[in-house]
């Protein structure tokens, strides 16, 4: 199952040039670009594991490319995804976040149904290899 | 100015035994005319567009609507005497005659802070478009902007969570939201309701939506659509690994009637619940605060505006609508898409936008706003474009809109050739490689149809929607534009 979380997951995977871009894209900006990755994709799994903190104050992609190289070394079969980070007032959140290496085979999500109430039913879902 | 301000009729009648005389005077004698007011930053201030009636003096009738607006009542009362009437009277103090448009006028009234109840819209709505809109001496009026004070602004808790929230909750950053209205609108049973919502949503939109007239009729009681609607919701969230909602609409006949739905929305698990606008501001309000205390997003259908906010001459703009909504804190409202089935000249209809999302809206007339704003750290709603927009427009809407914004393509999806997924997959497909694109630096109004088509020659949905929508334009001609000339000393 392709996970389709992130602004670009309905797209075919990205070259690292188009990576460069996008993250060029967030420079010019004056967003902190942050590698995080993960093994558990679960739909509500907000904090991924940072492959350091945020970039601050870079100028070129190559840093950030460089990192996500690194990552990739060592969790090649996690996904991983670029964080982009806005300190406006009044924003002060994510402003760009999208997949950029995914495990060979993605795992699938289980929903399991607990019947209550009547005809009521509380849905959870869990990750499944 | 107009010249007419000079006319001793106009003027404030100072002296106490003349002024507070049995009888009747003018309301510019009786002191809601003033030419020489400077408004203070702590005033609430109201544009109107006023169009008297033949032969009405136009300072006489801007006072009237002053005066009809706050304190004023035909006839003189002494009772004015035992008050601080001067602060309370609202002041017109400005007039402009509208460019090219005879016999119509911009009207300027300023409001002290003291005439109006802490964080209530009800309250400022039952002043400022209460008893005036029917007053004999006018032809038409048109509330057409307003400013609040940030005193003011910081007595309403605003949206219950915001653009910022929104995405937080959803995990989903740095493009417009997708999604479409469930349709047939009316009809389908909830069983059959659920699968439209569970097609969309795997297909890849982030939101399915309930119609603003589904609430719970003989052919699907809420209940029904409620249970059947999650259940789509978490299908679809295990097939893709995204939080999906769908507006719940909770709209009723009375208030404990809402909260019910609202109550069961939740818990169902609900990320979203949803109004009409019809509902009314108090009832709006409340089911803000009930959305703050349940973490609920609350989308705001706007249901019935038209009737008010379409015609140039009278009625209600709909920033104004905006603005109070940012007050009365929806978290979503339909605001036009310029480009689609419904009214929106694309200025104005960025205007809406704009007070909708701004911490900070300059005066802007080719966009309709006549006043400076600070909102005061107010948090933004997510404006919702909506109503005959379709893939194949997915440049211009992000031109337009950028991506805070919620597109919905709801025929766009479901009258797919391939089937609901597909439309799904199509809309979803084209946002992402358009958003791709200009963050590339490509120039997408230029180069639009180009990217579509490149996506589309490897996504098989994509290629047969342009082929069905992808000429269709409503190119009709606005009957909401703004009024203004580049330099406003050339009208006077």
């Amino acid at each position: 199952m392709r996970n389709t979380q992130g602004t670009f997951s309905f797209l075919p995977d990205l070259t690292d040039d188009q990576i460069s871009a996008q993250i060029q894209y967030c420079l010019d900006k004056d967003w902190a670009v942050g590698v995080e990755y993960c093994y558990d994709p679960h739909p509500r799994n907000i904090y991924w594991d940072m492959w350091g903190n945020p970039m601050f104050d870079l100028k070129d992609p190559k840093g950030v490319m460089m990192e996500l190289a690194d990552c990739r070394k060592v969790h090649g079969d996690a996904y991983i995804r670029l964080n982009a980070f806005d300190n406006t007032r009044a924003v002060e959140s994510v402003t760009l976040s999208f997949i950029v290496n995914r495990p060979k085979v993605e795992p699938t999500i289980r929903m399991t149904r607990q019947e209550v109430n009547g005809r009521s039913v509380r849905y959870t879902h869990e990750i499944v290899r | 100015m107009a010249d007419t301000a000079k006319n001793t009729d106009s003027t404030e009648i100072k002296d106490k035994k003349e002024r507070y005389k049995s009888g009747v005077l003018k309301y510019a004698q009786m002191g809601y005319w003033d030419g020489d007011y400077v408004p203070k930053d702590t005033d609430i201030l109201a544009l109107f567009r006023m169009t008297p009636q033949e032969g009405v003096d136009p300072i006489e009738c801007a006072a009237a609507v002053a005066g009809e607006s706050s304190t004023a009542t035909w006839t003189v009362v002494w009772t004015d005497r035992l008050t601080a009437a001067d602060q309370y009277r609202a002041k017109a103090y400005r007039i402009d005659p509208v460019p090219n448009t005879p016999g119509q006028y911009f009207v300027y009234i300023a409001y002290d802070l003291i005439l109006f109840e802490p964080g209530s819209l009800a309250n400022l709505t039952a002043s400022i478009i209460g008893n005036v809109f029917g007053f004999k001496p006018l032809k038409a009026l048109r509330l057409e902007d307003m400013r609040f004070p940030v005193a003011y602004i910081k007595t309403y808790k605003g949206p219950s969570s915001g653009i910022i929230v929104e995405r937080e909750r959803l995990d989903k950053f740095g493009r417009p939201l997708l999604g479409a209205t469930t349709k047939p609108k009316l009809g389908l049973s909830g069983k059959n309701y659920g699968r439209v919502v569970y097609e969309g949503l795997k297909g890849g939109l982030d939101f399915m939506k309930d119609d603003e007239n589904i609430n719970s009729q003989p052919f699907m009681h809420f209940r029904d659509r409620f249970l059947y609607v999650m259940e789509a919701v978490n299908r679809a969230s295990a097939e893709t690994g995204e939080v999906k909602g769908s507006y719940l609409n909770v709209t009723a006949g009375t208030m404990e009637e809402m909260y019910r739905r609202a109550e069961l929305a939740k818990e169902l698990g609900s990320v979203i619940i949803m109004i009409d606008l019809v509902i009314g501001y108090t009832a709006i309000q409340s089911m803000s605060e009930w959305c703050r205390n349940n973490d609920m997003i609350l989308h705001l259908h706007r249901a019935g505006h038209g009737t008010y906010t379409r015609q140039k001459n009278h009625g209600i703009s709909f920033r104004v609508i905006a603005k109070w909504m940012r007050l009365a804190g929806v978290d979503h409202i339909h605001a036009g898409t310029s480009v689609g089935k419904l009214e929106g000249d694309p200025l104005v209809t960025q205007g809406f936008y704009n007070v909708l999302r701004e911490q900070h809206n300059p005066v802007d007339l080719p966009r309709g706003i006549f006043f400076e704003q600070d909102w005061g750290d107010m948090l933004k709603v997510m404006p919702v474009a909506s109503g005959g927009i379709h893939a194949g427009q997915m440049h211009q809407l992000i031109d337009l809109f950028g991506d805070d914004v919620v597109l919905q393509f709801g025929g766009g999806t479901i009258g797919h050739p391939m089937g609901i997924q597909a439309g799904a997959t199509a809309n979803r497909v084209a946002l992402e490689a358009m958003v791709f694109a200009r963050n590339e630096g490509r120039n997408i109004l230029a180069e639009g149809p180009d990217i579509l088509r490149a996506a589309a020659k490897w996504c098989k949905p994509l290629e047969a929607a342009l082929d069905v929508w992808g000429s269709i334009t409503f190119d009709y001609t606005s009957t909401d534009t703004s009024d203004f000339t580049p330099m406003p000393s050339v009208s006077l």
